[in-house]
């Protein structure tokens, strides 16, 4: 059995809305080892984005831990979580959310400005990145000159840039065609066949979560499997 | 519908949501205030000092000269001379007596209040009928000063603005001592900028002898300048300058008031340039909010026409306000200000008030309207030319 | 620094608004430039003022003649090493507008007063044999295009001659320079004997003296000691230094610094606004950008940072234009206007001023948007996109 790459352990998170109190996750565990790809679905209000987002080191659980590649994120100040983040996750999500105002070489570029590496190694790996996701070719354009499916790819390869060991998709398919989501689904699949990356996928589609290695189904806050791919 | 209720409704629809863009509304109207504020409050400097010199000079009263002086202190005028002016034709006669005031003034320093430094006023030294030729003279305050002593009546704005000018207090200049007797006051002109004593004793403690400075007289008739210019001119005793108080108070005034306007003109006209940037930038950026909106009205067939013109409204509205604004500030924070500053022709203090005359905020509205149509009228254009199928799709 | 390419791009998103924002940092940087320029006109060229030279005016006001034989008695004054005189003649060239002061002095021991003053060798003994000769200062001779050689008629306005007239005529021998940029040389001097002999009235009487304090000596004791010398003379003296001197002349116009100030508060007060106004719209367009950028592992600090050097990028863009194009004019306005604002100068304190300002307002107008930006949490502006 290959290691545990991320832990959560009787985690809770809830929310103050006005005088109401949400709990949004409730006495969750889950474990994902490394080389998972693992897809989670449920409704909307389930709370599987929240689930992500404590993956990420976006959030912090209302009470139990959150260890990812042996540090526990939910002990750590907000810079620690930001230094964290840029050296072992790649976020991915459905709106791209790719800056505008820069090339897709430099929107890939964007993580490695965190590092200590010249100028001159950040371009190469930005390459190297978009190589991966083959668009090489369109290192110069910018994301209006791209297309939807094109522009997620451009996300993806920002996503590992840095190399992280672990991918968290919010619904990276959501805004895109059958084909062209099957090909990000592709593209998905190599990386974490290929090149080992342990991915954690959102989605509401059903079709999507079959590429993944297992599905669990999220609802009220709390997961339950559901059978393999 | 018609062009022009198509305009007046995408007008109303335009400005009732107004607040939506209250951000960069707000920057334009500040901006076009600021304008305004400042090309009213300079300007309303040169307005009140030219106020405060002209409304000395009187159209009936001559002031004679010696020729080329360009003001009373550069000139020089012998006691003969002055007998010969009170005989002259067209000076009015008061029973047998001219009404006459021949005059010198040497300027002193007196400290200043509000900088705390020495300041040069001039202290004239004046005769019986200084106060007949003058129209609008009055003693204020304690007495008038007793020929042959060493006695002061001051102006108004002078005790003001001057320390030390208190009527019964003594003030001392170079070797004599001088004591204030009274005040008097001047509808607010150059005269009450002034200390003035005998003309006898001011000669005599400045070692004048018999000599004057200028010569001033009430004329019979508003026709009599020429006659008495005549008379004197062609005397060979005597080579003179004649003219209205009024004229020589202009150009008294000139030299100031020209410097003023030099400073003020151009800066009014650089910080309009800077305030079309911020009401450009403003409404480019109320025509993208508006941009749906936009869209929507014109694919309902409202004519490219009347959103241009209701760009235009906007923009020339808020400048409005933003005009209004800024003369208002300027009327209530300026007008009416004391302060007093060197004229450099009479090398003397003259204390005057801000005057923010209508003619000057009318003057301001017109910059902020200038301001307005040219800040609106890109950026309308561009309003009007959207592209409406694109807008739409961006919904 | 590796961020510059990011701030430079988003400085840059909407380019119109941009550029129009710049401009309105352009035009306030060139107004505070010439109003700078202008206040120190205004300062009566103190700055310049020697330390060691006090001016001697008659007490009750500088209009009034100082005696000649006061000359030798200050110059044995203890603490005196050198004294010379000058007078305020008052004409103008041509027109009433033309006026600039011309003084008629004792050339070599004004000279040697005021050593700041450069003059060919050749030009100023030229000048000194000529008992009509004058010298101007290069300002004036830009101003008006003169050259040496030429004949320059002035009118006197106070000083009528002996023989009736009042036009002097003085033929030009010499041109002189400053070497220090912030004085003005806008100034014509002719020789005292021809000015004595050819006047009408007031012989042996000057307007004031300048003095040299010797090395060592106390100018405020020596100022003292020579008003005693003539208290309670029919003119008393008045000695003060020069900066002193030229201060309260100055304030007589009136508090311009103060004017100068409120006048620029407002146009900046009106800058911050538009600029305040852009940063924020600026921020608030792109919210799930920066969102993205914190995702990435960007701290909230690096993302204030980045907001207001995007803020102050554009002030300096906009403030250098300004201040440059305010130098320019003001030193064309020094060399073809010196009969009009004399001494117009850019100071380096002033300049240093304005870069102060275009950092200060750079951090004013960004700072509300960037603490936004620090402050906004990743995952409320990734759900509202």
């Amino acid at each position: 059995m290959s290691n545990i790459l991320a832990r959560l352990e009787q985690v809770n998170r809830t929310y103050q809305k006005g005088k109401e109190t949400v709990e949004v996750l409730h006495k969750l565990d889950l474990e994902i080892p490394e080389g998972d790809f693992v897809a989670i679905m449920g409704p909307s209000g389930s709370g599987k984005t929240t689930l992500l987002n404590l993956l990420g080191g976006l959030d912090k659980p209302t009470a139990g831990t959150v260890t990812v590649g042996g540090a526990e994120l939910s002990s750590m100040s907000n810079s620690q979580l930001s230094n964290w983040r840029s050296n072992h996750v790649g976020f991915i999500f459905q709106f791209y959310n790719l800056l505008p105002v820069l090339t897709a070489h430099r929107n890939v570029e964007l993580p490695l400005l965190l590092t200590s590496f010249s100028s001159k190694e950040r371009a190469k790996r930005a390459s190297i990145a978009l190589d991966i996701v083959g668009l090489a070719d369109r290192a110069k354009h910018y994301p209006r000159e791209l297309s939807g499916g094109q522009e997620q790819r451009v996300a993806i390869a920002r996503a590992i840039v840095s190399d992280p060991s672990l991918l968290l998709c919010d619904e990276p398919t959501g805004d895109l065609d059958r084909d062209t989501a099957d090909e990000i689904l592709r593209l998905l699949q190599v990386l974490n066949k290929d090149h080992g990356k342990t991915i954690v996928m959102v989605t509401h589609d059903a079709q999507a979560a079959e590429f993944a290695k297992r599905i669990l189904h999220c609802d009220k806050g709390t997961l339950e499997a559901m059978e393999a791919a | 519908m018609r062009g022009l209720q198509q305009v007046l409704a995408v007008t109303s629809l335009n400005l009732r949501n107004l607040p939506q863009r209250i951000g960069s509304s707000v920057v334009a109207v500040v901006g076009v205030a600021a304008v305004v504020l400042v090309f009213a409050a300079v300007l309303s400097m040169a307005k009140g000092f030219e106020r405060t010199m002209i409304s000395a000079g009187s159209d009936d009263t001559a002031i004679i000269m010696r020729s080329g002086s360009t003001s009373e202190l550069n000139s020089g005028i012998s006691n003969e001379q002055v007998l010969i002016v009170a005989d002259a034709p067209g000076v009015l006669k008061d029973g047998d007596d001219s009404v006459i005031s021949a005059e010198l003034y040497v300027v002193v320093d007196v400290r200043k209040r509000t900088s705390n430094t020495d300041a040069n006023v001039p202290f004239r030294g004046i005769q019986r009928g200084a106060f007949d030729v003058r129209n609008n003279v009055s003693l204020i305050e304690g007495r008038m000063f007793e020929e042959g002593k060493n006695e002061i009546v001051v102006g108004r704005s002078a005790q003001q603005e001057f320390l030390g000018l208190e009527t019964g207090s003594t003030i001392r200049f170079g070797q004599s001592e001088w004591t204030i007797v009274g005040a008097f006051e001047a509808e607010g002109s150059v005269s009450e900028s002034e200390l003035w004593t005998d003309v006898r004793v001011l000669q005599g403690a400045y070692r004048r002898g018999n000599s004057f400075q200028s010569v001033r007289v009430r004329l019979q008739s508003e026709n009599s300048l020429e006659t008495l210019a005549a008379a004197l001119e062609n005397d060979p005793r005597f080579d003179p300058d004649v003219m209205t108080e009024k004229e020589y108070y202009s150009g008294q005034a000139e030299p100031m008031t020209r410097f003023i306007k030099t400073i003020g003109y151009p800066l009014t006209i650089l910080m309009a340039i800077g305030a079309v940037f911020g009401a450009l930038n403003s409404m480019y950026s109320s025509v993208s909010v508006r941009g749906k909106e936009i869209a929507t009205l014109r694919a309902l067939g409202f004519g490219p026409m009347s959103v241009l013109i209701s760009t235009m409204v906007e923009s020339t509205l808020l400048a409005f306000v933003g005009g209004a604004l800024g003369g208002a500030v300027a009327f209530l924070v300026f007008n009416g200000f004391q302060v007093s500053t060197l004229n450099g022709a009479s090398f003397s203090q003259v204390v005057f008030d801000f005057a923010v005359t209508a003619d000057l905020l009318v003057d301001g509205l017109y910059v902020a309207l200038i301001i307005g149509a040219f800040g609106g009228l890109f950026p309308a254009i561009r309003a009007a030319r959207l592209p409406v199928a694109q807008a739409l799709r961006e919904l | 620094m590796k961020y510059f390419r990011l701030i430079w791009k988003n400085a840059w998103r909407k380019k119109i608004r941009t550029s129009l924002t710049i401009l309105s940092v352009f035009v306030a940087f060139l107004l505070f430039a010439l109003l700078s320029g202008i206040g120190y006109a205004f300062k009566g060229g103190v700055d310049v003022a020697d330390a060691d030279r006090l001016i001697i005016i008659h007490k009750v006001s500088l209009i009034n003649m100082l005696p000649i034989s006061y000359e030798n008695r200050v110059a044995s004054t203890d603490g005196v090493e050198s004294v010379t005189h000058a007078t305020w003649f008052g004409g103008y060239y041509q027109d009433t507008r033309n006026q600039f002061p011309q003084f008629p002095v004792v050339p070599q021991s004004y000279f040697d007063m005021y050593p700041e003053f450069d003059i060919p060798d050749g030009q100023f003994e030229a000048f000194k044999r000529n008992r009509t000769g004058a010298v101007v200062g290069q300002e004036l001779a830009d101003t008006y295009g003169w050259k040496v050689g030429d004949r320059i008629p002035i009118q006197a306005t106070i000083w009528s001659r002996a023989d009736g007239g009042r036009t002097w005529e003085f033929e030009l021998e010499g041109i002189f320079s400053s070497d220090d940029p912030r004085g003005s040389t806008a100034l014509l001097l002719f020789q005292y004997d021809y000015f004595e002999e050819a006047r009408a009235f007031a012989k042996g009487t000057v307007g004031w003296y300048i003095l040299r304090v010797e090395k060592g000596a106390d100018p405020v004791q020596v100022a003292k000691a020579v008003d005693a010398l003539f208290e309670n003379s029919p003119a008393e003296t008045k000695t003060s230094t020069e900066a002193a001197f030229a201060q309260s002349f100055m304030k007589q116009y009136g508090n311009i610094a103060l004017i100068v100030t409120l006048i620029l508060g407002a146009v900046f007060f009106t800058l911050l606004l538009v600029s305040g106004n852009t940063m924020s719209q600026s921020v608030r367009e792109r919210i799930s950008e920066l969102a993205v950028l914190k995702t990435l592992g960007f701290t909230d600090r690096s993302v204030l940072g980045i907001v207001l050097s995007e803020s102050i990028l554009i002030m300096l863009m906009g403030g250098l234009l300004g201040l440059g194009l305010g130098w320019v004019i003001i030193q064309g306005a020094a060399q073809n206007m010196a009969g009009f604002l004399p001494g117009i100068f850019l100071s380096p304190g002033a300049i240093a001023a304005a870069f102060a300002m275009m950092i200060g307002a750079g951090i004013l107008a960004g700072i509300f948007p960037a603490l936004k930006a620090m402050r906004l949490s990743i995952i409320d502006a990734l759900a509202r996109a």
